[in-house]
């Protein structure tokens, strides 16, 4: 029964809070001085001491971002999946998240990080990830009827151009600027500025809201282009509003927390597996499962070299790439 | 009888590749309108234009007097149903499939179906006869199947009209004349305007009271389908020789081929 499906649907969202709820947790409790359960409650009750601060500054914020990060580029994949009909476009893949690190290194090398103070940076990722969204909405929206496989091919091409020059960039600059650049592209949640993770906080809720409107059009949107107008819906604009609501999500996203790859792989497509293709669930499902699986990554960076951290793109990396690969035997057979 | 679509004037298609030229006909609320011609006479571009996937250069298209451009595309959804050719295969179930028809007539915060939905995809479900499927996947069924459920989908919108591309292709006998039947039944008893482009002229002779024939861009005829299926038209806008007779028991037009062979006059060596 369809009515069934709805409670399901309730139970998967409360399922998927609580997993988060608990990843939560877990990520409060570990790190160079590990809490535990009683001891997070009894620390945030009092709020003060030495602990309470490293919660409130460190952690808390590390969480947040991780949570928004997470969720953005989850339903960024989601909604680029959505409208291209293809689950292995996402923003890794269609160079978005390299025209953010590209744009990030120019501003590093020439010099320029302190024209905004602390969102200099970001502003240069959002800059670069739109120059890409610019190219590829010419390449791909402007004339109709695109093939798939030129925009997902493009796309690898911009990502591994833009990787070529940032590596042409780190080969002819000062060590100094190597740091900064590599820093930045492998990706981390430690981001000092909360005015920025406020920023992104706030994005990937709109985001979410803003989406989800969208969830009855990216549903008709399964049954092909042309059907989805016959039931009234213009798939143009709608197409074009999606793309770039997914890209400047990304853009934000990648700005501050540096090249986070294929979450927007995994994560809707393992979500897809467990919920199903109905974008009214999927939406929420796949923004709280990125949020676990970032926060998880996340963990996993800060333990396996403790006391250092391990950059977090290279958890993602590892994991995406063998679904990616997954995915792609799965898709051709 | 009431007129309920006209077509006045279009012109259509793709600059520097196919236009339409001037095309004119009218549709009666309650007919069953088949749209003949050879590949290439621009019968599909027809269809495109008419259902708004391509844009319309000049002349208008007037639903009850109405002209079309007034409508909204939701309004459009609620009056026009289509069933395309090409047929995505979605990993969904045969009644979320059917339900995506009431798309047109959701509120812009009505993220659930309503219970309403819900009866009117059942009951196309049970009169198209893919009730039985309702929770089986849609790309697991066969094309004839998926065609159904198109069609479920389809009257699910509760149209005023139902245009279809070519409901028939890639079946079996089987398939297409049960589909045909459904299209005339509920042609005959809900008094549904169909108007369908269909490549086999004995289908077309059996099943649709008029019948508008393309060629090269333009309407050769149009007309019932006795007055259109007759051997001369076929042959000038098909290039290919044939008979037509009647068919002795629906008494409707009834066309036979004839080979390359049999018309030199050879025997078999």
């Amino acid at each position: 029964m369809m009515r069934k499906k709805y409670l399901n649907w309730i139970n998967i969202v409360l399922i998927l809070l609580t997993i988060l709820l608990a990843v939560i947790f877990l990520a409060l409790s570990l790190g160079e001085i590990n809490f535990s359960f009683s001891q997070i409650i009894n620390i945030l009750t009092k709020k003060e001491g030495i602990e309470y601060s490293i919660l409130l500054n460190i952690r808390i914020p590390r969480i947040v971002l991780g949570a928004a990060v997470g969720g953005s580029l989850s339903i960024s994949g989601l909604v680029l999946q959505g409208i291209y009909r293809n689950p292995l476009v996402e923003p890794y893949t269609l160079g978005i998240s390299g025209g953010a690190a590209l744009g990030v290194s120019l501003a590093i090398v020439f010099n320029i990080q302190q024209v905004f103070q602390g969102i200099t940076l970001p502003i240069f990722g959002i800059l670069g990830s739109v120059a890409m969204i610019i190219i590829l909405y010419f390449i791909s929206l402007r004339k109709q009827n695109i093939n798939i496989n030129t925009v997902l091919l493009t796309g690898v091409m911009i990502s591994f151009m833009t990787s070529s020059i940032i590596m042409f960039i780190m080969a002819t600059t000062t060590s100094e600027n190597l740091q900064s650049i590599v820093f930045w592209t492998m990706g981390s949640l430690e981001e000092p500025n909360i005015f920025l993770i406020k920023i992104v906080f706030f994005a990937s809720l709109m985001g979410l809201l803003f989406i989800y409107f969208f969830a009855g059009h990216l549903n008709a949107l399964r049954l092909g282009e042309s059907n989805a107008k016959h039931l009234g819906i213009d798939t143009t604009t709608t197409i074009k509003i999606l793309f770039v609501f997914a890209s400047v999500m990304t853009g934000i996203s990648v700005s501050v927390a540096g090249i986070i790859g294929f979450v927007g792989l995994i994560i809707p497509h393992l979500v897809r597996y467990f919920v199903g293709s109905d974008f009214r669930i999927l939406i929420i499902s796949s923004f709280l499962g990125g949020a676990i699986f970032l926060l998880l990554s996340d963990i996993l960076a800060r333990m396996i070299i403790a006391p250092n951290e391990l950059p977090i793109g290279v958890i993602t990396g590892i994991i995406g790439g063998v679904i990616f690969i997954i995915a792609l035997t799965k898709s051709s057979k | 009888m009431k007129r309920q679509l006209e077509i006045e004037n279009i012109v259509c298609g793709y600059p520097g590749k196919f236009m339409l030229k001037s095309i004119n006909f009218e549709v009666i609320k309650g007919s069953f309108t088949g749209i003949i011609g050879p590949n290439g006479s621009g019968k599909t571009t027809l269809f495109r234009g008419i259902t708004g996937e391509i844009p319309i250069n000049s002349g208008n298209i007037y639903f009850k007097n109405r002209n079309l451009k007034e409508f909204t595309i939701k309004q459009k959804a609620q009056k026009f149903a289509i069933v395309t050719q090409k047929i995505e295969t979605p990993n969904i179930t045969v009644e979320e499939y059917v339900l995506m028809g009431r798309f047109p007539y959701k509120k812009p915060f009505q993220f659930l179906e309503t219970t309403e939905d819900f009866r009117l995809a059942e009951k196309y479900m049970k009169m198209t006869g893919v009730f039985k499927y309702k929770d089986t996947l849609f790309s697991e069924l066969s094309g004839g199947e998926q065609q159904l459920i198109s069609i479920a989908k389809a009257l699910t919108q509760e149209p005023e009209i139902l245009l279809l591309d070519e409901p028939t292709s890639h079946l079996d006998i089987a398939h297409q004349v049960r589909i045909l039947n459904l299209l005339q039944r509920l042609n005959n008893q809900y008094d549904l305007t169909v108007i369908m482009i269909i490549h086999d002229l004995n289908l077309a002779g059996e099943y649709c009271d008029n019948i508008v024939m393309m060629n090269n861009g333009h309407i050769h005829k149009s007309g019932s389908a006795s007055d259109v299926l007759n051997y001369e038209d076929i042959e000038e806008v098909y290039k290919t020789p044939v008979v037509t007779r009647e068919n002795p028991i629906s008494k409707k037009p009834a066309i036979f081929l004839i080979s390359e062979r049999v018309l030199q006059g050879k025997q078999k060596t």
